[in-house]
């Protein structure tokens, strides 16, 4: 069995499975039950001088009848007396002290961050997370991604937090700016030990056409919030893995965006994370969900024959390049099984309305010349019980490759792309290089047309 | 003009069943109307003999747009709330879906269907649905008020045509109203599909008996087209001793009865012996056991394999208890002191029963057809036309549905209606908007 645990920083914890700083973490009676459900870790919902948060606060983007693809909130930081949650944290982390505690916090001033974190750092916590994210609420008071889209003012405020707290401090962006390496770079440079990301996207989850108020309804108003959940995942994972490759970062990353499962855990640990932080699949499914990712990872990993998370860590990033630096010459086709294929038929119309109509129906005509393997095979498997199914087969002459019909046919397996490759490799940037990248077809050959016309 | 709450009394025995497909909620609908892959060129729309576009319907109850999903459906098929209910979607759309190839559970189509039709039904906005084209001056008669002159009817009565339907029972619906088993709909359910068609424009003569009350010849000639839509007679009787006399009824008879007659029961039957193998024979035998009669035999002539009846039908009537009696023919109704005790076959055995319903068919409407000039019936009796237009051979005179078929489907019954309204507007020179229903669904 494989060595799930990590060390974030200095932060020790018994697996990478951390939960992000949020409603599930927002006393000692909830992050105790999730230890105990085997949690490595809990970043403690946002200290600071405690707010009034509104009724209602929650949103959900459902597509499809699948509730919570994503979520939304205008919550505010913990509604919770300092005192309260300073006790509780104390108590958390001398009932477990194998996990990892790490304290969110959130306050404005140079002198209120001292005393901040100060009073936190007695407790015997483990680590510190500045809240440099949160897109909603705190941001009009100045606090919250108002700091985090400022590289500037993080870098100052964070200085602060590096030169009050001696245990590490880590930094949650937002990713509510342009380039993420910017606010990341600036954190570095500001000395601290680590970087969590991604905070919450600013964000309307939808609108109530009845009452013409958009969601979360307040009253008669509304207000954006944060976007989180399963929708963010491939926003996370861009962030994490542009900071995780840049080599200016030189502090671990704890990756956050919608994780729900130990696969989804996987990949942002292949792509540079050291630990991964969940918040919306728990406030979905409740703290049990951990079990599973534990034991999946680690079978995941016994499976590819690595014997600890760290050996998976930024395994896919080498792979994570700029366009310009992609095969060119790397040619995939479409294949359907006739023999799983049920004949829906959607590849076959996403193909025609969205790609090249490479995609035919039964017994249609091969344009002379072309090739299409499986045709043959598809037209005797469209005689099926004693009826026709709309089998399909691909022309391999006209198919792009553009993977459209294998992501949304239905059958898992049926459509698999199959290499093709002919030629050796040649980037863009390679043929810039040999000057060969000139496309024909552009305003160059149209302009010379015109001119000879004349 | 009469609605469906003073024709029928509460105390029908039918009410004892409940509903087998059960009405969707609005959660259940769309969950399973997410299910559907929304497959192009669909095979359970092809599988429709009407043609309802299913998964476009399907799409727009998961989208919440219920109202859309019924106009998709009606238009392709008017009677789109009686086929939700009693088609055998096993054979059709559902038997079509592409789920059944990836051994999956088929979509439950009928039930969507039903579950958008009901809901245009109950927030009574259902007649606005189509736009009524403007009055053509034309006057069509229908006889009969069944499925199939129903379908005609709202379909012309769309297009602009008067159209007056005779109904020699004081209620309308035909079969859809006296002959559907009971936990697939109930006669209110039938009724309130013919108040639909009839907020389309129709008018429904009910009590008047074509041949007797109205001419056949008057009709011809005051209308400038007739349809008959008349369906099947009396039940088929099976001329053997012990037939006539308490206890043996004849299957169609039998179900009307417990479905309308007020105060109707089946009271101390230990043995219900159904003779017959085909559908409604299967619907008496599955009465009967869901009337906790406590054995139900079904007698047939020859194999199981050789039923008529659907065979998921009688796979049901299985589980629900019924045993099949197979290479039985029937020779006497045993009787002692008159009161029926049992069968006696040919081949000697006996059968005890103390209730017996005949389904062996129905008689052919060929007095009626004889009524009208150049109408000719084939030697089973079914009224002769042309497939493609329902027009037999008087060029006036149309019909459609099982006085034609002999037998079949609500929905095959709704597809000839829809054919002759299109061929009737041809002939008459009636002009069909290019988003009429009328267009909709197959040709």
């Amino acid at each position: 069995m494989a060595d799930l645990s990590i060390s974030f920083a200095g932060i020790k914890s018994p697996n990478p499975f951390w939960l992000a700083s949020a409603p599930p973490t927002n006393s000692g009676a909830q992050v105790m039950r999730a230890f105990e459900l085997g949690w490595g870790g809990a970043v403690w919902k946002t200290l600071g001088n405690p707010i009034v948060d509104t009724s209602s606060r929650f949103g959900s983007l459902d597509v499809g009848g699948q509730r919570m693809v994503g979520f939304n909130n205008i919550e505010l930081i913990t509604d919770r007396p300092l005192e309260v949650n300073l006790r509780e944290i104390a108590e958390v982390k001398r009932r477990f002290p194998d996990r990892a505690v790490v304290v969110s916090l959130m306050v404005e001033s140079k002198e209120d961050w001292r005393d901040i974190i100060k009073a936190t750092v007695d407790t015997g916590c483990d680590g510190l997370e500045l809240n440099f994210g949160c897109p909603h609420g705190m941001c009009e008071r100045g606090m919250g991604s108002a700091v985090g889209q400022e590289p500037e003012v993080l870098k100052v405020v964070a200085g602060w937090a590096v030169e009050y707290s001696p245990i590490p401090v880590l930094i949650k962006l937002t990713p509510n700016v342009g380039d993420i390496l910017e606010p990341g770079v600036a954190a570095v440079a500001a000395g601290v030990h680590g970087l969590s990301l991604i905070n919450t996207i600013k964000s309307l989850i939808g609108v109530d056409l009845d009452r013409m108020v958009p969601y979360p309804v307040v009253g008669g108003r509304s207000t954006n919030g944060g976007y989180c959940g399963p929708a963010v995942k491939p926003i996370a994972l861009h962030m994490v893995a542009a900071l995780a490759r840049d080599p200016r970062i030189t502090v671990p990353i704890s990756g956050i965006g919608g994780i729900a499962t130990w696969r989804d855990a996987a990949e942002f640990i292949a792509l540079g994370a050291t630990s991964v932080q969940v918040c919306t699949a728990v406030m979905h499914y409740g703290f049990r969900i951990v079990e599973d990712m534990i034991e999946g990872l680690s079978n995941f990993l016994d499976a590819k024959g690595m014997k600890s998370v760290s050996e998976l860590r930024g395994k896919a990033l080498p792979a994570f390049t700029e366009w310009g630096d992609l095969d060119l010459n790397y040619k995939v086709v479409a294949e359907v099984d006739p023999e799983t294929c049920i004949g829906c038929d959607l590849c076959y119309v996403a193909c025609r309305d969205s790609a090249v109509s490479c995609i035919h129906v039964g017994d249609e005509p091969l344009a002379e010349g072309h090739r299409a393997p499986t045709r043959e095979r598809a037209i005797a498997a469209a005689r099926r019980d004693g009826r026709t199914a709309h089998v399909v087969w691909v022309d391999e002459s006209e198919c792009i490759g553009c993977n459209l019909c294998s992501a949304v046919c239905p059958v898992p397996g049926c459509i698999t792309m199959k290499d093709v490759t002919g030629a050796p490799f040649e980037s863009w940037n390679d043929r810039i290089a040999k000057g060969t990248a000139k496309v024909p077809g552009g305003l160059e050959d149209w302009r010379a047309a015109r001119s000879g016309k004349r | 003009m009469a609605t469906h709450e003073t024709l029928i009394q509460l105390d029908r025995l039918e009410r004892a069943f409940p509903d087998l497909k059960p009405l969707y909620g609005d959660g259940d609908a769309v969950a399973e109307a997410n299910r559907c892959l929304y497959c192009h060129d669909a095979p359970c729309t092809a599988a429709c003999p009407t043609g309802i576009d299913v998964p476009t319907f399907i799409r727009k109850i998961a989208t919440g747009n219920a109202r859309g999903a019924a106009r998709v459906i009606l238009s392709a098929n008017l009677l789109g709330y009686s086929c939700a209910r009693v088609c055998p979607v096993e054979v059709l759309c559902a038997g079509a879906c592409v789920y059944n190839d990836w051994h999956r559970p088929p979509i439950q189509i009928g039930r969507l269907q039903r579950y958008a039709v009901e809901k245009a039904f109950d927030d009574g906005q259902a007649g606005t649905l189509f736009r009524r084209a403007p009055a053509t001056g034309k006057k069509v008669a229908c006889v009969g008020a069944g499925p199939a002159s129903l379908s005609l009817a709202g379909y012309l009565a769309l297009a602009g045509v008067d159209v007056t339907l005779f109904e020699r029972r004081a209620i309308p619906g035909g079969l859809n109203t006296t002959g559907v088993a009971p936990y697939k709909m109930h006669v209110d359910g039938a009724l309130r599909e013919v108040d639909f068609v009839r907020s389309l424009g129709i008018t429904i003569q009910e009590g008047v008996e074509v041949g007797s009350e109205v001419r056949a010849e008057d009709l011809a000639r005051d209308f400038d087209a007739v349809f008959i839509g008349v369906g099947l007679g009396q039940d088929t009787s099976l001329g053997i001793p012990g037939e006539d006399g308490p206890g043996v009824y004849g299957a169609t008879a039998w179900i009307e009865r417990m479905k309308l007659e007020p105060g109707f029961a089946v009271l101390g039957v230990a043995c219900g012996a159904v003779i017959g193998g085909g559908n409604t024979a299967i619907d008496a035998a599955r009465e009967l056991s869901r009337l906790s009669v406590p054995h139900v035999l079904m007698v047939y002539r020859r194999t199981a394999e050789e039923m008529p009846g659907f065979r998921h039908e009688m796979d049901a009537a299985r589980r629900e208890g019924v045993r099949l009696v197979e290479k039985a023919v029937p020779k006497e109704f045993i009787r002692q002191d008159g009161r029926l005790v049992g069968i006696l076959l040919d081949d000697g055995r006996r059968i005890p029963a103390d209730l017996a319903v005949v389904a062996i068919g129905q008689t052919r409407p060929r007095d009626l057809a004889a009524q009208f000039p150049g109408v000719e019936v084939d030697p089973g009796g079914r009224i002769v036309v042309d497939r493609a237009t329902c027009r037999t051979g008087n060029p006036k005179i149309y019909a459609g549905g099982d006085a034609v078929r002999g037998g079949d489907l609500v929905v095959t019954a709704a597809q000839d209606g829809k054919r002759a309204a299109r061929a009737i507007c041809r002939a008459l020179g009636v002009q069909i908007a290019v988003d009429a229903a009328l267009n909709a669904g197959h040709q």
